[in-house]
């Protein structure tokens, strides 16, 4: 079974401003190896941009991003991905002309070695290379059971599905950390506990490192290790799911949204 | 009968040509949203390296066979056509992420005047000839089916069958390789593609690579028939019409769109021209795309547009 490690990434003083609206201010927290960290909080408090600022999509004015001891004063997407973070997106951002199948292939780009000559003349290592990734993707495929909708464009699935596909592709970076932003927004309960189940088999599994965006408080605490809860762009809370539970200020955020 | 198939075909032909160089400005929107002024400029400068290393070739190694001074002159001029990526990709459009489309465009237009400026100041700005051995005269075919036969022009014949072959590689390449999937989704999300790992900045240059050989193509056999002089550069502005018939995202739009416009201006031109008084042909392409743009703005392949609300 897992072990929660050392610290793997650790977030230092962050502060991210869009012109006036200060989005995240001063925030500090840390992800242990193997662990499931949650991000919780109201709307607009602040937890997309968090992940958008972990693996670079967003550069905060302040603060800087700590992986496995190397500080990054400025991640970006490209260099996130090399260093083993995977994400998915909270607004869904697949490849939409594109078959479930060739959008878990993406995922393998990075572990792709042929270059692009013997690529374009199909040549002996770059097709053996295809056909081994083949083979690692099916097995992603096997695991998110969605065998049936392997050559559908991903355009025409159910928004559920397309969730499903969205990790898939993710896992098929094999990261070590994984970022997810709120994976079962919209989702009926049953696909709720697909959903988890697969978190969490990932975690175990694979001992991969999970950062999770959620709405729903009973998928939050069943999932997660450690709780962050960001409002208006503060931290206000950060323990384990009891702690935060009972947390006054957290409470009061709460029940004060308008949600 | 005879006479609408030699239409048809000759129609076909020219569309081929088209497609190609529609091909090169739907594979630059796709990657990266732009709509790429510069293609025209792009021919050009391909046309000219072509026609004037091919010259300068035999003097330069002593090499004195036509066809090894061509292929050299291709080489380089390929080359010549990477190096024009990659500076692009450098100096220009590494440093416009995530700018607005109006942006991009002027750019584009930037791009073009430098293009056709350097090109010129490098390579000269007379006319030069490409004689990549293009044979001339018609021939006569199917003389057993139809009385006097059907008539085809063997030098479009043989550019309409470069044409296709490079459409069918470029499809293949997009459809069967690693790095065709990640230029295709590149097109689809940017941020998404570059959040699995896919370097943003390589695909552009082999995009604008790919753009730079479909280019070096056109610009060979226009400039073969046409002598290559400045005018190349407005030549592929005839495949504008094509990419609004096809749609700017779609490739198979692009094939399409060439091969319509092809035949409806040949066919319009011989049947309709004597009722309007000719010359049909440099105005039909446009009309046929502003009666589209009126009633499918997306153009007949392209993704429909939504305006969010
Ligand atoms: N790209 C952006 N440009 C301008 N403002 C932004 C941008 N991204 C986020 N913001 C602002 O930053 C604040 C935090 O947004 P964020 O999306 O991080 O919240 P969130 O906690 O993920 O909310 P939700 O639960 O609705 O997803 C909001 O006020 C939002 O409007
Ligand atoms: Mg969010």
């Amino acid at each position: 079974m897992r072990e929660i490690g050392d610290v793997i990434l650790d977030l230092r003083g962050i502060s991210l401003s869009f012109g006036g609206v200060k989005a995240l201010t001063d925030i500090s927290f840390d992800v242990r190896e193997h662990e499931v960290r949650a991000i919780i909080g109201p709307n607009g408090a602040g937890k997309s941009s968090m992940l958008n600022v972990i693996n670079g999509v967003y550069r905060p004015q302040q603060g800087e991003v700590i992986l496995r001891g190397d500080h990054f004063k400025r991640m970006d997407p490209y260099r996130a991905a090399k260093a083993g973070i995977a994400r998915t997106f909270q607004s869904l951002a697949l490849f939409k002309g594109m078959s479930v199948i060739d959008n878990i292939m993406t995922g393998r780009n990075l572990k792709m070695k042929a270059n692009l000559f013997q690529q374009a003349v199909w040549w002996g290592m770059a097709a053996r290379e295809e056909l081994a990734h083949r083979a690692k993707v099916e097995e992603i495929i096997d695991f998110l059971e969605i065998q049936h909708i392997r050559k559908t464009p991903v355009g025409r699935l159910p928004y559920g599905l397309q969730k499903r596909v969205d990790l898939g592709r993710a896992l098929a970076m094999e990261p070590q950390i994984l970022l997810l932003d709120e994976p079962m927004a919209g989702m009926n309960v049953e696909e709720k506990q697909d959903m988890s189940r697969f978190i969490l088999d990932v975690n175990d599994q694979f001992g991969t490192t999970i950062v999770l965006i959620e709405h729903d408080m009973g998928v939050v605490m069943d999932l997660s290790d450690r709780v962050v809860v960001l409002d208006y762009g503060r931290k206000i809370g950060d323990g384990s799911p009891d702690e935060v539970r009972t947390n006054p200020e957290v409470i009061k955020a709460y029940l004060g949204a308008s949600h | 009968m005879a006479f609408f198939l030699e239409t048809l075909i000759g129609g076909l032909m020219a569309g081929m040509l088209y497609s190609l160089v529609a091909l090169g400005f739907v594979l630059i929107y796709k990657a990266s949203g732009v709509f790429n002024f510069a293609q025209g400029a792009l021919v050009l400068f391909a046309a000219l390296a072509m026609a004037r290393f091919s010259e300068w070739l035999p003097g330069w190694t002593g090499i004195d066979s036509p066809i090894l001074a061509n292929i050299g002159a291709f080489v380089l001029a390929g080359l010549v056509m990477f190096a024009v990526a990659w500076i692009i990709e450098r100096l220009v459009l590494r440093h416009l992420v995530n700018q607005e489309g109006a942006t991009l465009l002027m750019v584009t237009l930037g791009i073009a005047y430098l293009l056709e400026g350097i090109g010129q100041g490098f390579f000269g700005n007379d006319i030069y000839k490409i004689d990549v051995g293009m044979p001339k005269e018609p021939v006569m075919v199917l003389e057993n089916m139809f009385e006097g036969g059907i008539l085809i022009n063997k030098e479009d014949f043989i550019a309409a069958l470069i044409a296709a072959l490079l459409v069918g590689a470029l499809t293949l390449f997009f459809q069967k390789t690693a790095t065709g999937r990640a230029l295709r989704a590149v097109a689809d999300d940017h941020q998404a593609a570059q959040s699995i790992g896919i370097p943003l900045n390589r695909i552009w240059v082999i995009i604008w690579l790919v753009a730079g050989l479909v280019a070096l193509v056109a610009g060979i056999i226009w400039g073969s028939k046409l002598g290559v002089q400045f005018s190349l550069a407005t030549v592929a502005l005839r495949a504008l019409p094509v990419v609004i018939l096809g749609g700017l995202t779609s490739v198979p739009g692009a094939i399409v769109g060439g091969l319509i416009i092809g035949v409806g201006e040949k066919l319009s031109e011989v049947y309709l021209g004597p009722y309007v008084g000719g010359g049909i042909e440099i105005w039909f392409a446009y009309m046929l795309a502003l009666v589209f743009l009126l009633f499918r703005p997306q153009g007949l392949f392209g993704e429909k547009i939504i305006d969010r609300v």
